[in-house]
């Protein structure tokens, strides 16, 4: 008797939708047996990293706020990924539009409104998918791999920021310390009520589904995925794989950059060099987690959200070290990796040594 | 790449909780829960290693009425807002915020839990419930500048920077005033690498500034790179953060050690006590927050009688670096003679003293 | 400018360059075997602790890097089996790793911070060290000898021998490598052991050999530059010892630069050259096409045999 992996001619759908769940649960029961044997309470601590954030009322602004980012840079990817182009400096480029975001909010000082709001979003977009167009520019015309021209470009980025609020946009007030000035209230984004949930975490919630809506009942949708997934028939059919990959370039790099916008207006309100926080790595994570789909990215952004928010509360509650958290999430996204299979392949046992 | 990779991507960090584990709810229950948050992990042997020994100390003072918990590795970004929150709603009576970065979190926080008392770490914005602390670090470097002044014999002192902020600048200029009331011709070469962290980057730094004529360096980065560097080249540094001799027991002179465990107990007892008011704390050697550590055997007799006398004009409050006259790098005199900086001028200085070279 | 000056400031650059080119060295081979591994940083620091771990329990520093290289082995194996035997992701699967390295190595790393070991010391008596010229040469860390000899026989490797051009060929196609009979798999799984083993000598460099003790997250993204390297080395294994020289030679320069005075440019514009120029090196090195390019063809591209 041995194993056997069939392909599928279809991908399964019900195992596109069990597996990510079955994972998670997994990752909780073997959470609690390795928690046990290090010596620490394992039933609270996944408790607290997974269900905790959910059930506490006052912890689902903190999971919004934390997911926001995520699935909307995860959106872009996801239709990139689609259609085989491998961004992977979202990083990047969510830095970028944060800039761009912060070079019109200091051009109009402490002039604010709608409009100006507005538009350091909008910078923040078109920073986005310029830095993108780079990597984009290079693939179409010079065939340069994306993956790591859209890499290195995430380091520039990095060190422009450094650059930026450590000089020229250094806060005069701020003692020398390399930290942009606050933003005035009137070029934040709107919060609900009290809470820290901002605008963007609206625009978090609709655009899965207007890209659920685009990715399956568009041209451009069908396009995507035929030219990912069959470049020649593609050809045939007259798509044009540079125009593809244009767009996918331009759609998550604008993403990524809407999101370091959303970002800065609506939560940190001043750029310094923690701003660059690795979003933009985590949500290639999301997108994979949320195997592609529109509003996989949403439900896996919240379910990453909840196990970052989680693992810091259980930091206090359990006393677990925040590397455990880490290796926890790793884990998870191994298990959600391995699961993929069962997606694609149907297991089979037969009988004999060798096929 | 500092910039982008350390703790971000990677959550990873962190050692087993010291503390005790949550065992007994009932007893826990009577004790005042005091919070902490740290940048870094605990194990990183510099910053955030320093404030959890501070904060180790408290379990160990006042173990019966106080009880601790601590994060790692919180990002000075908006995160560091529902860590904040959770700790005051875990019944945490006193949060301190242990990285300049968490500032303005700590103010808006502080604004939802009035009944909270907050303590932010080398910040300067305070509230009725937000007090701030900080060390006079610089006094330690001015025994530093001391003991390298006194025995370099090149004269060309190395600085070891991490940013260009407040904190870095004054150490740097206290450390140079320092040695040149020792040797007038003393100049201070500084590199600061945009990192607080970087063992590879630090190392190579250290080789650098030896390399263009120091023959001593003081580090204000948190790794032993750079004495174990000097160590194998039979020079000599001066360290800050904790006593690193072990790591190089001949280069190792001696080190700045940060000290909170004294003011963390006091304000802990305040709270215990309901005594705690904001408050703008600037603890300096006399009040046990800054310690020099032992000084080393190869330390001359001249620069141990040179250094106990800056240490005891500290302690006596009869003696302060920043007194002027002070000319700056451009020699334009910015104190005038007999004139002492205040603690707000020295907050907010961004200028060198005459003899340091810096690239800005 | 002195004699001494040139070869001090040389020595600095060796430093800087020893960890990158040996992490360089192994990600180029996977590469060349058609498997992208962004994992790199992770392995680096499970070479690290494992190093540093093994040699303070057997005092040994010899047993501390092998101990590092099975460390980082071990680690590129996790990645191994998701991508060739689930088919899993490379580029998700490698990101994984680098959350994974880092958690792992710090809980590993608990009972050893701020323990010290010896250095690494020479493999040449000191006092044939002691002139400056005489350093320029023997003044090392065997780690320095072994990245240095290990580019040429690792060129010699993928160039001249059999299993090496199994190796490129499985790079190059898969799947007609798969049709001729060679195991696309078992080729996949030694390049990245072997990886794995480079990057945790690197990652041991640091833990070893520059600064002989334990700190969390002490490799400070070197990680990510070994990866560049490669790519700026257009996978030629004579460039990757250019190139990482040229890297070492530019964070060197920085530091110069500011240690002397000089800020006629802002210190992260230097930061920031080693990935602007690989970026312009791998417009060069494609543009050229794929006659001129050393590019694997099945980069980052799954082994999907139909049978």
């Amino acid at each position: 008797m041995r194993i056997k992996l069939e392909k599928r001619r279809e991908p399964s759908m019900a195992m596109l939708v069990v597996t990510p769940v079955v994972s998670v649960l997994v990752t909780m029961l073997i959470g609690i047996v390795v928690f046990d044997l290090l010596g620490i309470d394992g039933f609270k601590a996944v408790t607290d990293i997974f269900i905790t954030p959910l059930i506490t009322s006052y912890k689902w602004q903190d999971v919004a706020v934390k997911a926001a980012p995520l699935i909307i840079i995860a959106l872009g990817l996801s239709v990139a990924n689609r259609a085989q182009v491998w961004n992977i400096g979202a990083e990047g480029q969510y830095i970028v539009g944060a800039l761009c975001a912060t070079g019109v909010g200091l051009a109009f000082g402490t002039m604010g409104g709608p409009v100006v709001v507005t538009l350091m979003v909008a910078a923040g977009v078109i920073g986005g998918a310029a830095w993108a167009a780079v990597p984009a520019g290079l693939r179409t015309r010079f065939s340069v791999n994306e993956i790591l021209s859209s890499l290195m470009l995430t380091y520039v980025a990095g060190h422009a920021l450094s650059y930026l609020v450590g000089g020229p946009w250094k806060d005069p007030e701020g003692r020398n310390f390399p930290v942009t000035a606050p933003l005035v209230d009137s070029q934040t984004l709107p919060v609900l009520g009290t809470s820290t949930v901002h605008l963007g975490v609206l625009v978090a919630v609709i655009l899965p589904f207007v890209f659920w809506y685009l990715m399956s009942r568009s041209v451009f949708g069908f396009q995507v995925r035929v030219v990912g997934s069959a470049p020649n028939a593609a050809r045939h059919g007259g798509f044009d794989g540079k125009q593809t990959i244009w767009l996918a370039m331009i759609i998550s790099g604008g993403m990524a950059g809407l999101a370091g916008a959303l970002e800065f207006t609506g939560v940190l309100h001043k750029m310094d060099l923690g701003f660059a926080s690795g979003y933009g790595f985590t949500a290639i994570i999301v997108c994979f987690l949320g195997r592609l789909n529109p509003i996989g990215c949403l439900i896996a952004g919240i379910v990453l959200a909840v196990t970052y928010v989680g693992g810091q509360m259980a930091q206090t509650s359990v006393k677990i070290p925040s590397s455990t958290a880490g290796i926890f999430q790793a884990m998870m996204l191994f298990l959600i990796l391995a699961s993929d299979i069962l997606v694609r392949y149907r297991i089979k046992l037969v009988k004999g040594a060798v096929a | 790449m500092t910039t982008i990779s350390r703790r971000t991507l990677i959550k990873g960090a962190g050692a087993v909780a010291g503390a005790t584990l949550v065992g007994a709810p009932a007893f826990a229950q009577d004790k005042v829960k005091v919070g902490f948050i740290f940048l870094g992990p605990i194990g990183d042997f510099g910053w955030t290693w320093a404030h959890n020994k501070g904060r180790e100390a408290v379990d160990a003072a006042l173990g019966d009425k106080v009880e601790t918990v601590y994060v790692e590795n919180v990002a000075e970004d908006a995160s560091a807002i529902p860590v904040l929150r959770d700790l005051a709603q875990q019944g945490c009576k006193l949060i301190f915020t242990c990285s300049f970065g968490y500032m303005d979190q700590t103010l808006e926080v502080a604004k939802e839990f009035p009944d909270v008392k907050f303590e932010h770490c080398t910040g300067f914005k305070r509230a009725d419930n937000v007090a701030t602390y900080n060390s006079r670090f610089h006094e330690g470097r001015a025994v530093l500048g001391t003991i390298a002044g006194k025995m370099s014999t090149t004269g060309v002192l190395g600085y070891l920077g991490s940013f260009k902020i407040p904190e870095v600048v004054l150490g740097v200029n206290s450390f140079a005033l320092a040695a040149q009331k020792q040797n007038p011709a003393a100049v201070v070469k500084v590199v600061m690498i945009d990192s607080w962290f970087d063992p590879p980057k630090e190392a190579a730094a250290t080789e650098t500034l030896v390399n263009l004529g120091c023959d001593f360096v003081t580090t204000h980065t948190d790794s032993p790179a750079p004495l174990q560097i000097l160590e194998q080249k039979g020079l000599f540094g001066l360290c800050q953060g904790a006593d690193m001799s072990a790591f190089a027991p001949t280069a190792h002179l001696t080190a700045i050690e940060d000290i909170w465990g004294p003011y963390y107990i006091l304000r802990a007892q305040a709270i215990v006590d309901g005594t705690w008011t904001s408050t703008d704390t600037w603890d300096g050697m006399v009040d046990g927050t800054v310690v020099i550590s032992p000084y080393s055997a190869a330390v001359t007799p001249e620069a141990v009688a040179a250094a106990d006398e800056v240490k005891a004009g500290y302690m006596a409050g009869t003696f302060d670096i920043f007194t002027g006259p002070i000319l700056d790098q451009d020699g334009v005199e910015r104190v005038k003679a007999g004139e002492v900086m205040t603690l707000e001028q020295l907050a907010m200085m961004d200028w060198f003293v005459k003899g340091v070279e810096s690239a800005s | 400018m002195s004699a001494e000056f040139i070869i001090l400031a040389i020595i600095t650059i060796v430093g800087l360059t020893t960890p990158i080119l040996l992490a360089g060295i192994g990600e180029l081979v996977v590469e060349k075997a058609g498997v992208l591994n962004l994992g790199v940083e992770g392995m680096m620091l499970m070479g690290a602790i494992s190093g540093f771990a093994v040699t303070v329990m057997t005092f040994n520093p010899w047993v501390g890097i092998l101990g590092a290289a099975a460390g980082g082995a071990a680690a590129s194996m996790l990645f191994a089996v998701f991508v060739l035997q689930l088919n899993s992701n490379q580029v998700a699967t490698g990101l994984a790793l680098t959350i994974f390295g880092p958690g792992l190595s710090s809980l590993l790393g608990v009972g050893f911070t701020g323990r010290i070991v010896m250095p690494f010391g020479s493999l040449f008596p000191a006092s044939l060290a002691k002139d400056p010229i005489w350093q320029l040469f023997f003044g090392y860390s065997p780690i320095v000898y072994f990245a240095l000899i290990m580019v040429p026989l690792t060129a010699w490797f993928l160039k001249s021998t059999r299993a090496g051009l199994i190796l490129r060929a499985v790079g190059e196609n898969d799947l007609s490598a798969h049709s001729i009979g060679y195991s696309v798999r078992k080729v996949r799984y030694g390049a990245i052991a072997f990886g794995g083993a480079m990057a945790g000598i690197g990652g041991a460099y640091f833990s070893m050999v520059i600064t002989p003790m334990w700190a969390e997250e002490m490799t400070a993204g070197r990680g990510w530059i070994a990866l560049a390297l490669v790519v700026f080395a257009g996978w030629r294994m004579g460039r990757l010892l250019i190139g990482a020289y040229f890297f070492g030679i530019l964070m060197a320069l920085e530091l110069y630069a500011k240690a002397a005075g000089f800020s006629f440019l802002p210190s992260q514009f230097w930061a920031a050259m080693p990935y602007v120029m690989t970026v312009v090196a791998l417009t060069f090195i494609s543009a050229r096409g794929t006659a001129g390019s050393n590019a694997p063809a099945c980069l980052g591209k799954p082994f999907l045999p139909s049978t």
